[in-house]
């Protein structure tokens, strides 16, 4: 089954003399369990698409269909409820300040429908082991590193047992060498889960990562190269 | 309950407040302030209102007889004397008691200044005081021209309980009539009354003689045991003609304190100083959970993009206001007691606590926090999860 299928999607920004088109006739699919890396240049609308296929945007022309969901046309209260689905990482690794790594990791798991408490946390505590970070459950983000704080976030979305993982930049904030290492960790947990990833990058070191990688210029996806 | 605990989440609402105790402690001081500032002024207006009848409250009566035309302890009018004795027709009043009640000219035998003086006159054998201290003081009244003074009352009228105690003979006019202090009583004054002083009515009569002589401003009546207020105060009343208003003790407390409350400004004062209090207390918290929000915008919208329902992040901050309210309002009931305290112990005002104004100052509190939770509320929206990659 296919994760993700768009077909002849555009997208545009502002309104009359102001209308700028970002995303132009955009056809693509992901299948369940592909780990797929995006590029392009600045500007060219990596973002915005990532923000439609994660059912953070309402599809303005075309069809996207994402785990089975249409979301042209979903309003606000079924696209919240495609998001429960999908897992999100995000370029700054966006943890809450005031929560503990093991209740940020928690607030992943407690999307989790009909879970006690118990349980929900003991899944918080094994998505934390299995990004290695069982000895920092109780810090706050303030405390752990630029590394550790993008494995929490891993973690997170990973706790709520999404079928689809979406990652902008996940590596920008982080050296090289940990870079590296949490793609693959991103990579090999999300096979095990047999869940779909697409990844949106600038970072050439980590493209071997990706079974496949869409390159995209100004609004439109460039033919495969082989 | 088994099923609500183990569906409990992570207490986001106490997680946020409780790891920035600055601004904790900043909303809480507000919120206490406020919660103070109602406490004192409902306090003192309930205080002053209380204040307003203890005399009232001295008399061991069921029913009282006023004329209709009384507006107020210090305008009391009289009524025929025979309508208390009518009463006496009816099977379950036992005993009456006539008093007259009404404002005298006291010269200060000091500055020899003349100021007005609530006076009581009744009968000294049979006085119906609810303090047995008291009845047995009137004693000394069945001689003409003694008063008992009220050593509470204010110092314009003299050091009359000093040189009492000190054991001379204080004596002073009343309207050009010689009168001598024979003995004191602590009693308090009031919004109408700087001073009291109780006599007997033969006394009372020579000092006012304007007075008609079968007229009598409060006719005391006492029943049986057994009978029930209301239905005697109804039958009496149909009795009765219309120059007389027949009361139950509490009714005739009533009518004094709606006199000060309605017919004065004191109470709006003191009510519009508490609702300042609210206002205040609104802003603090207001500014305190909308800048709560504001910091933590990005958060809420990356809970959003999770796929958190907005209900439950409206929740957060609707809870974030609830645990404020009950946070401030525990400061703010221990110092309206420990300056209640301070008021009786300064001012010999009744103020004290109770349930009522617990109650409504604790509601008070917590509207304020809720409203201004469902204000702050309004800067969620503003969380866009779309912008948050
Ligand atoms: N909310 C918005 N309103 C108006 N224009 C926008 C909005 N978001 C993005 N754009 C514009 O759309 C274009 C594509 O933006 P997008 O963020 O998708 O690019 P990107 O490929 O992710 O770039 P980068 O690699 O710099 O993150 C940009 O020109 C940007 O200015
Ligand atoms: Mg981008």
């Amino acid at each position: 089954m296919a994760a993700v299928e768009i077909d002849s999607l555009s997208h545009a920004f502002g309104q009359g003399d102001m209308l700028r088109t970002v995303l132009q006739n955009i056809s693509l699919r992901i299948d369940s369990g592909e780990v797929v890396l995006l590029t392009g240049p600045s500007g060219c609308g990596k973002t915005t698409l990532l923000t439609l296929i994660g059912a953070l945007r309402t599809v303005q022309q075309g069809r996207v269909n994402v785990l089975g969901e249409r979301l042209d046309g979903a309003g606000r209260r079924r696209r919240q409820q495609v998001r429960r689905r999908i897992g999100m990482i995000f370029q700054g690794h966006n943890l809450l300040r005031c929560l503990t790594a093991e209740q940020n990791v928690q607030m992943g798991a407690d999307l989790l429908p009909g879970l006690g408490y118990r349980a929900r946390r003991d899944e918080a505590r094994h998505w934390l082991r299995s990004v290695g970070l069982e000895d920092q459950m109780g810090k706050l983000p303030h405390d752990l590193s630029g590394g550790q704080k993008q494995r929490v976030a891993i973690a997170r979305a990973l706790a709520a047992h999404p079928q689809l993982l979406l990652a902008d930049e996940p590596t920008a904030a982080l050296d090289g060498a940990t870079g590296r290492e949490v793609v693959e960790l991103l990579r090999r947990l999300a096979r095990e889960q047999d869940c779909a990833v697409l990844i949106v990058t600038h970072d050439p070191r980590i493209l071997d990562v990706a079974d496949r990688i869409l390159r995209m210029e100004d609004g439109s996806l460039l033919p495969p190269v082989e | 309950m088994r099923n609500l605990w183990q569906g409990r989440k992570i207490p986001l609402s106490w997680l946020l407040l409780s790891r920035q105790p600055v601004r904790l402690l900043v909303a809480l001081a507000g919120i206490s302030f406020a919660g103070i500032l109602m406490f004192m002024q409902l306090g003192f207006r309930d205080g002053l209102f209380d204040a307003s009848v203890t005399v009232h409250r001295l008399f061991d009566a069921d029913l009282v007889l006023i004329s209709p035309r009384s507006a107020s302890s210090i305008r009391m009018a009289g009524f025929p004397r025979r309508r208390l004795v009518q009463t006496l027709a009816d099977p379950d009043v036992e005993g009456v008691s006539p008093v007259h009640w009404g404002l005298m000219l006291w010269r200060n035998p000091e500055t020899r200044l003349n100021r007005a003086i609530l006076a009581l006159g009744f009968n000294p054998d049979d006085p119906f005081f609810l303090d047995p201290g008291l009845s047995q003081k009137t004693e000394v009244l069945k001689q003409k021209g003694r008063i008992l003074f009220d050593q509470l009352s204010r110092p314009e009228f003299g050091p009359i309980a000093d040189w009492y105690r000190e054991g001379r003979t204080v004596e002073t006019e009343i309207a050009g009539n010689r009168i001598r202090v024979e003995g004191l009583v602590s009693l308090g004054t009031s919004f109408g009354a700087d001073g009291n002083l109780l006599t007997s009515t033969e006394t009372f009569l020579d000092l006012s003689p304007q007075k008609p002589r079968g007229s009598i401003e409060v006719g005391l009546i006492r029943l049986r045991p057994g009978s029930d207020p209301q239905q005697v105060v109804e039958r009496l009343q149909l009795r009765l003609p219309d120059d007389v208003k027949v009361l139950t003790k509490q009714g005739f407390i009533e009518f004094e304190k709606n006199y000060w409350k309605s017919g004065t400004s004191i109470g709006f004062i003191f009510t519009l100083g508490a609702a300042m209090g609210f206002v205040v207390g609104c802003v603090i918290v207001y500014q305190v959970l909308y800048t709560d929000v504001s910091d933590h915008l990005p958060e809420y919208a990356t809970l959003m993009a999770m796929g958190h329902r907005l209900s439950h992040l409206l929740g957060v901050v609707v809870r974030e206001g609830f645990y404020l309210a009950v946070m401030g309002y525990v400061p703010a009931y221990l110092a309206g007691q420990g300056l209640y305290w301070f008021v009786r112990d300064a001012t010999s005002l009744p103020v004290g606590m109770n349930a009522t104004r617990a109650l409504t100052v604790g509601g008070m509190i917590l509207v304020m926090c809720m409203l201004s939770a469902l204000l702050a509320m309004r800067r969620l929206v503003d969380a866009d999860p779309a912008e948050i990659f």
